[in-house]
């Protein structure tokens, strides 16, 4: 019976997380998930790639702004960084210092 | 076994969400439930991501291999720079992931009452599929393929697995001195830089084990169709006099006894013979009327749902999907991020983000220690599809840098998928 009830309950708390989940911002959490394929799933990396998940947001932001212009050099993330706007780099920042 | 909506129902005990449902505001209440079939780079992404973005889904998922084999990285194997172990991943996590994993492949789609039915019998409803099963290669197009290939004397090697681990002992077994030929189908095949990485991985394998052997590359294509720099470099700077690159010429005979392989110019005999012959979607697309080009042989598709156009709730992803992209793992994963975000939010009676930014990432390695890269983001535009940003592009020359981000970058991709 315990179980049951404690079943139930998880059920109307992950039904309200939907409710959490519609006021993200779905076009930044998408692009947040497509940087993952090379910095491990969560933000969390399994090989030599840095994490994002926890990285300090004005760090983030800076890097990818230097990225861009080629003060920071020699990376695919030249690549990457130029095809966002400033923007999205910005929220990208916050969603990621976000994650744990 | 006969799984329908009603039974997800009654295990997932969504009435008791249904009594409930104004605390959120799904449009019937009861829990709604995506079928991917494909769990390939791009279906158990999708599978992964729809369950992270919405626990309130049930999300099945049909494959009917025991395990995942990356195409990415098993050309690495041919070179002998990784085993087949190493591309070679279990589905065990999946199911840690609140999946259902259904082995079982698909037979027969009904768009109309939303039920796709298996191999093994069992009917399963949906709300919304999601078909990634890759590609089907059309052993047809090459005469007298399809039984040099059943007697096990040439393989195409292009869907990574046993054909791969083959190619490798035949490589194995060619003695020194010997001719490698591949052959590599005109565009759009999977994996545009594939056949020319597999030509610097079989040569850097004949540089150091079988120093006097050649390589035969017969091209179907006018020109190298991917990061043409990086491989001119490679085939003249590491590999000179090694590999006679033959343009437009395209297959369209192979002789498994006499070991030759004909197109319309050349009557090439080897000693290894590597046939990749043309592609398409995989049947089961066609089995929704997904297969929907005006040659019915890749699927048309909305970019910013990925939602098809001839079949509706139905979705296709990856290397199915016929549009100007390029047909990589790394895309697929990107597909399946896209329409998983795009079926939460239609799925809860929302818009799905209109303007979706994807991007493609693909390493090739040119040697043991040395890969270049081609990288672009794509940003949706409603009358353009997906266009790529100037910046993108690919590197010239490859390096150990690279080699190091490629490794870094199978091991992600692979937790992402996977993991």
């Amino acid at each position: 019976m315990n179980k049951q009830v404690t079943l139930s309950c998880a059920g109307i708390i992950g039904l309200c997380l939907v409710g959490v989940a519609a006021a993200e911002d779905v076009h930044i959490r998408t692009i947040a998930a497509t940087c993952m394929t090379c910095h491990g799933p969560g933000g969390k990396s399994v090989g030599k790639n840095p994490n994002l998940a926890g990285q300090n947001k004005a760090f983030f932001v800076q890097s990818m702004k230097d990225f861009k212009s080629g003060d920071k050099p020699g990376t695919i993330m030249k690549r990457h960084a130029s095809g966002y706007t400033d923007a999205e780099i910005d929220a990208l920042g916050d969603y990621f210092a976000s994650l744990k | 076994m006969t799984l329908n909506r009603r039974d997800f129902l009654k295990w997932s005990g969504a009435g008791v969400a249904a009594a409930f449902a104004g605390c959120a505001t799904p449009p019937s209440g009861p829990r709604a439930h995506v079928v991917v079939v494909g769990a390939g780079f791009g279906g158990a992404t999708c599978a992964k991501y729809l369950r992270q973005w919405n626990p309130n889904l049930d999300v099945t998922l049909i494959e009917p291999n025991d395990k995942f084999v990356s195409c990415p990285i098993s050309n690495w194997v041919l070179g002998g720079l990784r085993s087949m172990d190493d591309i070679t991943h279990g589905y065990g996590n999946l199911p840690k992931h609140g999946i259902k994993m259904v082995k079982d492949s698909v037979v027969a789609i009904d768009t109309d009452r939303r039920v796709v039915k298996t191999r093994g019998g069992a009917s399963i409803g949906y709300d919304r599929l999601v078909l990634a099963p890759g590609i089907e290669i059309l052993t047809d197009t090459v005469k007298g393929f399809t039984e040099a290939e059943a007697a096990g004397k040439v393989v195409h090697a292009w869907k990574a697995g046993a054909q791969t681990a083959l190619l490798r002992k035949q490589l194995e077994a060619m003695p020194d001195g010997g001719t490698f030929v591949m052959s590599v189908p005109a565009a759009p095949y999977r994996c545009p830089p594939g056949p020319y990485e597999r030509a610097c991985m079989v040569a850097y394998y004949f540089k150091q084990a079988k120093p006097k052997s050649k390589i035969i590359l017969l091209d179907g294509n006018p020109e190298i169709a991917s990061k043409k720099a990086l491989f001119t470099d490679a085939w003249s700077t590491l590999y000179p006099g090694m590999i006679d690159y033959r343009p437009n010429n395209a297959p369209l005979a192979v002789d498994g006894d006499r070991m030759i392989v004909s197109t319309e110019f050349d009557e090439v005999r080897g000693d290894v013979l590597n046939v990749v012959p043309r592609q398409r979607a995989a049947e089961v697309c066609a089995l929704a009327g997904a297969r929907n080009d005006s040659a019915g042989n890749w699927c048309t598709v909305n970019l910013a749902t990925f939602e098809s156009t001839g079949a509706p709730n139905v979705h296709v992803i990856g290397d199915s999907v016929g549009a100007a992209l390029p047909k990589s793992g790394h895309m697929a994963t990107n597909h399946a991020k896209v329409c998983a975000a795009a079926i939460v939010e239609l799925l809860a009676g929302r818009a799905p983000d209109p303007i979706p930014v994807i991007a493609n990432t693909c390493y090739s390695a040119t040697s043991g220690s040395t890969a270049g890269y081609v990288a672009h983001v794509y940003r949706f535009d409603a009358v353009k599809g997906y266009v790529a940003q100037p910046e993108g592009g690919a590197t010239a020359k490859g390096d150990t840098k690279n080699f190091g981000f490629a490794e870094s970058w199978s091991k992600n991709i692979w937790a992402d998928v996977v993991g």
